[in-house]
């Protein structure tokens, strides 16, 4: 699914077209869409605070005032850019109006709660394959666990653990660790299980141990499953963080800067925010969808 | 109760509680017991542990209200509770979800027949699902107000790209053979549609309704922390977890639990009835 996953037959030009080609094309009417709709969603107030004054206006002064508003109702994809850049390069990486700022508050969160959520998972996904009691009592309480809008627990988690004195970044990791441990388990329980009676009985012919048969055989097996559901759990994860960041009215952090934005009523700002949690959804699953290349023997597929 | 005594009560409760969950999950495992017992067995226990620890331990309220605690908040404020259940469950969640689904499936049904189009469009339906999209939440409110409106919008845009990308994926599922059948047939596209395509991509459909059934509360009530009117179950979470009224909090958790809950089990009771071919489903039971 991934554009990198499937591998064009020598990469010729027409090939990589072939692939590249539509998402250009689909982009392009995204911008197209975007800038058309940023002019007639700004139009109004332009409308009523610049031009009412002004008569005899052309369409051409409408276009221009629209796209370049300091607070419109839809920014223009180039002044969210601009912001971008600008917050990016103009500023210290130190500093509060440094987004890679927010965007390293985040993602040490998520990466911490990625973490401890994995570790969870595989310790219940094992737990679950090796004990029947648990799998019957527990495993549907797994599953349950999904159904209910985890995020809603975000608030109470902060204010408890900040009663608690915990405050920062183990907190946001708690929700991250809660939301990355289900598919990380339901992916290694299926995993786990997936060596036949085949393989079983072949290890069993070598007198191999118990351990030796999860380390040598259940393992390698559940690689394959684990990968998908990692990427899935990162991309949760990163959600859980910003969430995690917006009942305390965090200082810091992208879900902080959205909040902000949203108080001031800056839209470029929630804008440039959101750009950037896409962007760092996109390089951590990126990262996960780099691991699963090396660690998985003979490739993907 | 002295510390000594204290200790052989859980002691014993520990016993008890690993026994009979044990024992109930050796039993047979058709039938209404056997399947929903050790679940619920063990739910119950945990329960039990919990009230008799907080008590015990005099934990304060802050950290874990005790369960008989919430369910007084649950009966105590019930009508408001119920009020918040109709504000973001029946309005923003239910009516996004069906706003969000209908609108990727019509989607993938029409882009189904460009391949260009599909070549373009799922790279980044796939990339969306890498993207926190609960981020458009501020945009939303800004854009649609406070009311349910602006939370049905996050809903819609969150349920949109699961949908659209099962739905293309299913109506692939099909194969050349049964295609070859309809046209032999001399079923025309839409026949073909109707009768062969859809049907097989059912599972596809209701796999992504499943999903979105979750993110559509998530959403919902996500989205009531960026400026809701004064009902919503993510109203009252935050709110009262700000004056520290933990029962009332987790009461609300439990109805958006119940709610998301009893979603997905309905999902899932139809996807039974209306997908009993599936093999999934034949051999599952």
């Amino acid at each position: 699914m991934t554009l990198a996953g499937a591998r064009t037959e020598r990469g010729t030009v027409s090939a990589v077209w072939f692939r590249v080609g539509p998402v250009l094309t689909v982009l392009a009417i995204v911008l197209i869409v975007w800038y058309g709709a940023a002019i007639w969603l700004n139009a109004a107030q332009v409308i009523e605070r610049v031009l009412s004054d002004r008569p005899g206006w052309a369409f051409i002064d409408l276009a221009r005032l629209t796209l370049s508003m300091d607070r419109p109702v839809l920014p223009a994809p180039h002044q969210i850019a601009l912001d971008l850049f600008d917050s990016v390069f103009g500023w210290p990486l130190d500093s509060p109006r440094n987004l890679l700022f927010h965007a390293a508050v985040t993602s040490s969160a998520t990466l911490l709660g990625f973490v401890m959520g994995t570790a969870l998972g595989a310790v219940l996904a094992v737990a679950i394959v090796h004990s029947r009691t648990l799998e019957r009592s527990l495993f549907p309480w797994v599953i349950a666990s999904q159904t209910i809008p985890v995020l809603a627990i975000a608030p109470i988690v902060i204010v408890i653990l900040g009663s608690m004195g915990m405050t920062g970044t183990f907190p946001k990791a708690i929700i991250s660790m809660y939301l990355c441990f289900f598919p990380v388990a339901v992916a290694m329980v299926k995993g786990l299980r997936s060596p036949g009676i085949l393989e079983l009985e072949l290890l069993h012919t070598y007198a191999a141990s118990a351990s030796h048969t999860f380390w040598k055989l259940r393992v390698p097996a559940s690689l394959p499953f684990l990968f998908p559901s990692l990427r899935v759990a990162i991309a949760a994860g990163l959600v859980g963080a910003i969430v995690g960041e917006l009942p305390t009215g965090a200082q810091a952090g992208l879900g902080a800067r959205l909040l902000t934005g949203s108080y001031y009523g800056n839209t470029v700002q929630i804008w440039s925010a959101l750009v950037m949690s896409a962007l760092l959804g996109l390089f951590l699953t990126g990262c996960v969808a780099l691991a699963e290349r090396w660690l998985t023997p003979g490739g993907k597929r | 109760m002295s510390a000594g005594g204290l200790a052989v009560l859980l002691l014993a409760m520990l016993v008890a509680a690993v026994f009979s969950v044990r024992w109930l999950a050796a039993r047979d495992e058709r039938g209404l017991l056997g399947r929903f017992g050790t679940p619920l067995l063990f739910g119950v226990w945990v329960l039990v542990f919990w009230q008799v620890l907080t008590q015990a331990f005099e934990v304060p309220q802050v950290l874990l209200p005790a369960p008989t605690l919430i369910g007084h908040a649950l009966f105590a404020s019930f009508g408001v509770l119920v009020g918040d259940f109709i504000q973001t469950v029946l309005h923003s969640a239910l009516i996004g979800l069906v706003a969000g689904c209908s609108l990727g499936f019509a989607t993938g049904v029409l882009i189904d027949r460009s391949p260009f189009l599909q070549r373009g469009l799922l790279p980044l339906a796939a990339l969306a699902s890498t993207v926190p999209l609960v981020g458009i939440a501020p945009i939303m409110v800004m854009w649609f107000g406070f009311d349910w409106h602006s939370k049905a919008a996050v809903v819609v845009v969150m349920t949109f790209f699961p949908m659209l990308v099962n739905t293309l994926a299913g109506l692939n599922e099909s194969g050349h053979m049964e295609r070859d059948l309809m046209r032999s047939y001399g079923a025309g596209y839409w026949r073909t549609l109707f009768a062969l395509r859809i049907p097989v991509a059912l599972p596809f459909v209701f796999n992504a309704l499943k999903i979105n059934s979750t993110l559509a509360m998530i959403g919902a009530i996500v989205a009531e922390f960026f400026g809701s009117p004064v009902a919503g179950l993510g109203f009252r979470i935050s709110t009262e977890a700000a004056r520290l009224n933990m029962g009332l909090v987790w009461a609300a958790i439990l109805v958006a639990a119940l709610a998301g809950s009893l979603l997905y089990g309905v999902l899932g009771w139809v996807e039974r009835r209306v997908t009993f071919w599936h093999p999934s489903i034949r051999s599952g039971g």
